[in-house]
Parts: C-alpha cells; structure tokens; sequence
C-alpha cells in the first residue's frame, strides 16, 4: 500500500445531485427527451439551476456505437439547455464509462468549472424494436458486398465471436476450469439482482426469479445464458459534480469521491490480456486502493457492473472482497450479497434487472444508498445506520473504472 | 452436431500489415511476426516490437500447435442460419502469451478440454484463409495434457 503524501486531487470533489428520468423498455422516446428530464432532475436535486452548471461531461460521446447506444451528445444537451459552460467533454476512450464522472472530477479539482453535469443515455430497447439484441458486427452482410472489418473486431468476427456475451462467456468458462465456479454459484449474480429489483419501481424485470428459474433458461453462449445478460433498456441518469466547498450548501447530503480507479496494465486487448480470468478490473481496483486509506473492509454497500453476471463476480475479487478465484465460494447461497449481508450488492438490481443504464444506474444507486433514500430497498449497517462507503465500478474486459464514495468528507 | 463456424464469415479486410497472416495459410503454414532481436512473437501485428522497440519485426512459420485456453458454444443466433458453434481460445505453443480466438473443429463440445493440444487447419473464405483449431491426434503421445 502506498500512502500518498497529499490528498488525491479527485477528493476535492462530490456528487452533489443525482437525477433519472423515466426507465423502460420501448419508451419510444427521444435520447435528448430522456436527458433532458434527467438533466433538469439532476440539478434541482443540486439545489440548484441551469445558470449555475458550468461543465458538462458524458460517455461514450457522439455518434458511438449501434443505434441506441451513444445518447446525445455534449454539443446538443448544451444547446438544448442553454448552458453556458467553461468545460466540456464527451467521449469513449478511458476507464470506462466512469470515465465522464473522473473527468468531471478533475474539472472541478482543477478549477475548470464548479459544477458539472454529467450524464449517460441509453434507448437500446426503442432502438431494437421488436427484435432481439445483435451482435456487434450487426446481422447484415453474406457474400457480394458484406463488410469487412479492421481493428480488434478483425480478429474474432470471422469466427461468429461477434458479441461481448461471447467473449465474456470465455471468461466464465475459464473460471470454471480453474477455480471451479459453476453455474449455480453465477446464478446468484442474477437472483440477487432480481430481488432487489422488486425493491425499485423503476427496475425493468421485477417478477421474482428463482435459481431454477435461471438454470432452465436458455443458452446465449456457454456457460452464460439469458440471465446472465443485463436488459436493454430507455433512459438517462444524470449526476451534478461539484466542488466539495459546495457540499454544506447542498440540499441532500452530498456524496464526496474518496478515490477514484483509472489504470490500465495489463493490454488493451479482449483476447490477449495476460490474465483472462480478470482483464483491467484487476488494474482500475488496484490503482484506486492506491490512492486511499480506506480498505474493502470498510466498504458498506458495492454496485459492480453487471452488464455480464460474470463481471460482477470478477469485480467482486478484483475490488478485494473475496481473494482471487474465491467469488463463487463468496455469492454461495446469496447471503453474502443480500441487502441484509456482508456486501449487499447492486441494491436497485442492477443492470440484469434493473436495467442497462450502462453503468450511471450504478453510480446513482451508490449515491441513494449513501443519502438513505432507498426507501424499501435502503440498506443499514451496524443495525440502523446508514452504509457510509460505496464502491462502485464500470466496466469488462479491457474497460473498467472505478469510484469510491463516502457520505461524509474522507 | 456443432457447426464448423457461423452460417457465414464476416471476414477481415485486408491491409498491408493483415495480409500476411490473414494469407498465410495458402502454403497450410500459420505465421505470426517475430522480433529479430528479442525473439518475441508479436501479436496482432504491430509496426516495432512492443517488447524491446527493434524495427525488425518480420513473419515467421510457426508449427501452428496450441493449447485450449478457454471455449464456449455460441448457442444465439447472432448470424442468422447458424448452428451451435464452437468459440475457443488457444495459446500457441511458441509463446503462450500470444492467443488466438478461433473456432474448435472436428471435436464435439464435450471432448473440448482446458489444456488440450489443437493445431492449425485452414479455411479458405475468399481471400482470407481463417486458422481453425481440431485435437491433435494423440498417436504421437502429445495430445493428452
């Protein structure tokens, strides 16, 4: 461990807002529509209104990804609203999709702006219709005039590994191989996730859903099966990142950044990664327990990315709460990560349930948590107390990004 | 029954630093670039060594044997006409650092196992021959680990 002599830069800022906008499947609604009523959410919950934003983040930025994927860009949310802004920044590349948060983060630090608006829309099910999820090569193409592909994809397309399921599923089966996971032990990621989302009128799956229940579901790419795969989903979470000189001014308790993990090690790569069984969540963990005192002990309450159950399992080692290959033996029985055990994990549902808000779901849900607004899905600590850290991390394969929060100065 | 592969391949394009090992099954020998310096294999293709910086960085043959790191059977029908299919990860055996999504082939998933030795055989799709793995017969006393 090493104790850094001054505090980390991103400690100088907090979570002062939080706001979402409505959350569903086939909402039929514009990106800049749910954004912006996120947006507005977000900064009265602030304390405060649109003239006082002055920066404005988000990820992955214009144009990116499928139909769906990208939410508006920077560009449009500021005409949309009017800012008046002293920083921007929108984009992919980076610790994940945290990596907007920690950009913000550092804005403020810097003195860039006070506070910045920070989203991520998503209208994946809209843009899907009626039919199912596709690959990332898309289902067009056959001979004559199909595309080809460079880059990374070049390198699995050919060979019908065309979506991150596939991928990932290598990673589960691994994990299966060489610290004898298995399939029931996974399932908790995904029973956990459904009970807490009967606790959030927004989650997208809220029937009940037992180990049975997901060891009958069909097959995507084995091991992982239809529940291992978060819910495509419409909506937009929106975050106000303020200077913690702010913190006392603000209406709700404002959640302050302890750290925040960043590091990328390892190589930038699905296939070639020196460990498969962990990529760069083993190296964003690392380096953002580099940067603190606080320990995973004191975590209270933990929202793992969970686009893929497998990640969460591999979030959970990486962070430190478990040893490393100790994540199945950790979730056995679900008690350990139930909102009444050790580490309730991912309290709204997560994205398998909850929704794939792609990774914003999870950083607004550690904010309620902190605040103690989750009403029937609130945790408590040490019997009434509110959980006073929260982790929460972005991320799979060679993407990740962590944060770690505390509801009072650290 | 697995497939061999999806119903269709979504191939690679070709450029000056892809064609060599996206071709390089023509003459049946699987090629990767390697450092004259160092000797590391290098892998996806990179303009210098990314171990030791050296320009020379040219193809060589390798003996196309490998080890299972990982598979998984595509059951979704991301491509449509597909049957399951076999998605695997191997380590070639020169480096086991350099890896290789591929497909398994000639073996049915349950014969599939962590470790197993697999070599290269090659399947032509226009211009691109794409390095498919199959076990290796164990007559020579190797393929069993």
């Amino acid at each position: 461990m090493s104790t850094v002599a001054e505090p980390p830069l991103e400690r100088r800022a907090v979570i002062s807002g939080i706001g979402q906008s409505a959350v569903g499947r086939h909402l039929g609604r514009s990106d800049i529509d749910l954004t912006v009523e996120a947006c507005l959410a977000a900064v009265a919950d602030a304390g405060l209104t649109r003239d006082d934003i002055d920066g404005l983040a988000t990820y992955p930025g214009m144009g990116a990804g499928p139909p769906g994927f990208g939410g508006p860009s920077s560009p449009e949310v500021q005409d949309a609203l009017r800012l008046r802004l002293n920083w921007h920044d929108g984009g992919g590349e980076g610790p994940g999709q945290m990596r907007a948060v920690i950009a913000a983060c550092l804005a403020v630090a810097a003195g860039l702006a006070r506070h910045v608006l920070v989203y991520r829309t998503v209208s994946e099910s809209t843009a899907q219709g009626s039919g199912g999820r596709q690959g990332i090569g898309g289902s067009g193409g056959g001979s004559g005039g199909a595309p080809r592909f460079s880059g990374f994809l070049q390198w699995t397309l050919p060979f019908g590994a065309v979506s991150a399921v596939n991928w990932l599923a290598l990673v589960a089966e691994r994990r299966m191989h060489e610290f004898d996971l298995t399939r029931e032990q996974l399932g908790q990621i995904a029973v956990n996730g459904r009970r807490n989302a009967g606790a959030n009128p927004k989650a997208i799956y809220r029937d009940p859903l037992s180990l049975d229940d997901y060891l009958a579901a069909r097959m995507i790419s084995t091991p992982l099966c239809l529940f291992d795969c978060d819910a495509p989903c419409d909506g937009s979470t929106a975050l106000v990142v303020s200077h913690r000189d702010y913190a006392p001014d603000a209406p709700h308790p404002a959640c302050h950044v302890n750290a925040v993990g960043t590091a990328l090690r390892g190589r930038a790569s699905w296939d070639q990664f020196d460990d498969p069984t962990t990529m760069a969540a083993r190296d964003a963990a690392a380096s953002m327990w580099e940067r603190t005192d606080l320990r995973p002990t004191d975590v209270d309450v933990a929202q793992l990315y969970d686009g893929f159950s497998i990640l969460a399992m591999v979030w959970l080692e990486a962070l430190g709460f478990c040893g490393r290959g100790e994540s199945g033996s950790f979730v056995e029985g679900g008690t350990a990560i139930s909102r009444e055990g050790l580490l309730p994990l991912n309290t709204a549902g997560g994205q398998l349930s909850g929704g794939r808000l792609h990774g914003f779901g999870l950083i607004h849900e550690a904010c309620v948590q902190l605040r103690g607004q989750g009403g029937e899905r609130q945790v408590y600590r040490r019997g009434d107390a509110l959980p006073e850290v929260a982790a929460v991390s972005n991320g799979g394969g060679p993407i990740a990004g962590t944060l770690l929060l505390t509801r009072g100065a650290g | 029954m697995t497939a061999r592969g999806p119903a269709f391949r979504l191939l690679p394009r070709i450029d000056d630093d892809n064609e060599f090992f996206w071709t390089s099954g023509a003459d049946g020998h699987l090629r990767f670039l390697r450092c004259g310096h160092c000797r590391s294999y290098v892998h996806p293709p990179a303009p210098r060594c990314p171990e030791c910086l050296s320009e020379e960085v040219i193809p060589e043959v390798v003996s196309g044997r490998a080890t299972v790191v990982a598979h998984t059977v595509n059951v979704h029908g991301w491509i449509p006409g597909s049957d399951p299919y076999v998605i695997g990860l191997v380590a070639i055996d020169e480096q086991e650092s350099v890896r290789l999504t591929t497909n398994l082939v000639d073996v049915e998933p349950e014969g599939i196992r962590t470790g197993m030795a697999v070599e290269v055989v090659f399947e032509e799709n226009d211009d691109v021959f794409l390095p498919l793995f199959r076990p290796v017969d164990d007559s020579d006393g190797r393929g069993a680990q």
